[in-house]
């Protein structure tokens, strides 16, 4: 069983692409020196449509979790653990987080990015920081 | 020209029974409780010329336009949102109402999230670009695919920064189930629940939200009649004052989260300026009221609610509940119908007829001495009043 597919759109195609390549990008606003996540077509601080991936370098920290059990999530054979991540680069993003004992997961704790297969794609997802990134 | 009115007013409401099958369909549902309310407000059908509802239902305006004939509509307005949205729909009713484009302005909800679809189960499809909103698209491939899933990870956090547990959570749902337990349209009528009850729930999303930390998922329609102070006088019933009403969404906000926004997701700003706007409206605070309808989709929202309107102090909630403010006897007692967990799940229609009873005087658990409800729910809240003073 695997994770449901991405959904791909104009704007965020280069996210996928880039997790594809197992590389985590985030938006940026070159002229304005600030990332933007969920991506959108237009900087909401200069109104630049002018941005482009930046390659961010995968640490960060656990900034909150939980576990959905019942009823069961689709594509997980166990119960994953949703996590919200923040990147060191200050960004926030939704993912998992892989390999912990729910037991042992501690709030700001520093995690590394991995990639998971999906059917047709890949998605990021986080490890213990000192757990080497593999899932 | 006519006279533009000063006020709102809610003339009337009306209810189906609330169930978990009610073997008709939505649109059947949505008529038969818009009929109710217009007939205990004592307009005729074909005078309602306005019509608010919100997403995430299958009726609309033309199809309870062509059940219930109503003769021209001069303003429809479906707010995003969703249930989030059950509480706005009162200030784009005062909006048709104050500008004169409306006289009777219906607002309703017709569901039949239990036996038709579950409305709480994860999805399997992602919407795209649904509502406006793009959380989803962002969420589904981690395995968050339901609303409790979104918002056990801002409980997570919550728990983890102020030491609040999943017991403490578990107040809300023994005190809804005790307020439910006398209220006889309320799906657990005679059956409270114990704190015990609650630890031994199995987990939906650890380590934040049991499954008795959960509102139901309930078939039933719920629809509340607003129209001008001068219109009202004639009318069946003495009118409600729409003191106040606010919709509001932050920057970056989305469906019951700001995940990516807010440094503190534990802080919800949404909250704190709708209060503040309300109480310069109406000159009432939500703690000011004698009754608090506060959306309660799950237990941990209802701490966020009542520290962001200004109930009690951020980190406070759980003390506060175990003082005994929320009881009905209580300071701000928390819908005395049994709320969504312990009444039915009508997407907060339920909650704000529950607060039009208390200020009528005919609730079923009547709260003494109520001149002002607060009715508070996602991205909007409303102050409602006997009268003007
Ligand atoms: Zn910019």
């Amino acid at each position: 069983m695997k994770r449901m597919d991405p959904v791909r759109t104009v704007d965020n195609a280069f996210f996928w692409d880039a997790a594809e390549a197992e590389r985590l990008d985030i938006q940026a606003c070159e002229a304005c020196d600030v990332l933007w996540h969920p991506p959108r077509p237009m900087c909401p601080k200069c109104h630049s449509t002018e941005l482009t991936p930046r390659t961010m370098s995968g640490k960060g920290k656990l900034y909150s979790w939980s576990m959905p059990i019942h009823p069961p999530a689709w594509g997980f054979e166990e119960p994953p653990i949703v996590a919200l991540i923040d990147l060191d680069e200050g960004v926030r993003l939704v993912s998992n987080l892989v390999g912990v004992d729910p037991e042992s997961i501690t709030n700001d704790m520093p995690v590394t990015v991995g990639f998971a297969e999906t059917p047709k794609s890949k998605v990021p997802f986080f490890t213990a920081a000192d757990s080497g990134g593999s899932e | 020209m006519k006279n533009r009115p000063s006020h709102a007013v809610i003339a009337g409401i009306g209810q189906t029974e609330f169930s978990k099958e009610s073997g008709r369909s939505e649109q059947q549902l949505a008529a038969e409780c818009i009929k109710m309310a217009l007939d205990d407000a004592g307009i005729a059908a074909a005078d309602v010329d306005g019509v608010v509802t919100f997403t995430l239902d299958n009726s609309d305006d033309v199809s309870t336009m062509r059940s219930l004939g109503f003769d021209q509509l001069n303003y429809i307005s479906r707010l995003p949102h969703g249930g989030g949205a059950s509480v706005a729909t009162l200030a784009h009713a005062q909006a048709a109402i104050l500008s004169g484009t409306s006289e009777v302005v219906v607002i309703w909800r017709a569901m039949n999230e239990r036996s038709q679809y579950r409305f709480g189960q994860p999805q399997q499809q992602i919407p795209v670009n649904a509502s406006g909103s793009t959380f989803a698209e962002w969420c589904m491939p981690f395995g968050a695919q339901s609303p409790a899933s979104w918002e056990g990870v801002v409980a997570q956090r919550y728990m983890h920064q102020y030491g609040a547990t999943n017991e403490d959570f578990g107040s809300v749902s023994v005190t809804l189930r005790k307020h439910a337990a006398t209220n006889p349209n309320a799906w657990f009528y005679e059956k409270p629940i114990t704190i015990e009850d609650h630890q031994a729930s199995r987990w939906v999303v650890a380590p934040a939200i049991r499954l008795l930390d959960c509102c139901q998922e309930s078939d039933g329609g719920v629809a509340i009649i607003v129209t001008t102070p001068e219109r009202a006088k004639d009318l069946k019933q003495t009118p409600v004052y729409l003191r106040g009403a606010v919709q509001r969404l932050p920057f970056e906000h989305e469906i019951i989260s700001d995940y990516y926004y807010a440094d503190d997701i534990t802080r919800q700003d949404i909250y704190s300026t709708t209060a503040k706007d309300l109480k310069e409206q109406s000159g009432i605070a939500p703690q000011e009221t004698q009754v608090a309808m506060i959306y309660d989709n799950f237990t941990p929202q209802i701490f966020s609610q009542l520290e962001g309107y200004g109930y009690c102090g951020v980190g406070e909630a759980k003390d506060y509940i175990k003082d005994g403010h929320l009881e009905l006897d209580g300071s701000s007692p928390l819908s005395p119908n049994g709320g969504h967990i312990g009444e039915g799940y009508i997407h907060g229609l339920n909650l704000m007829t529950e607060g039009i009873r208390q200020v009528r005087g005919s609730a079923a658990n009547q709260v003494k001495n109520v001149d002002s409800v607060f009715l508070g729910a996602g991205v909007g809240g409303a102050i409602i009043a006997k009268g003007l003073d």
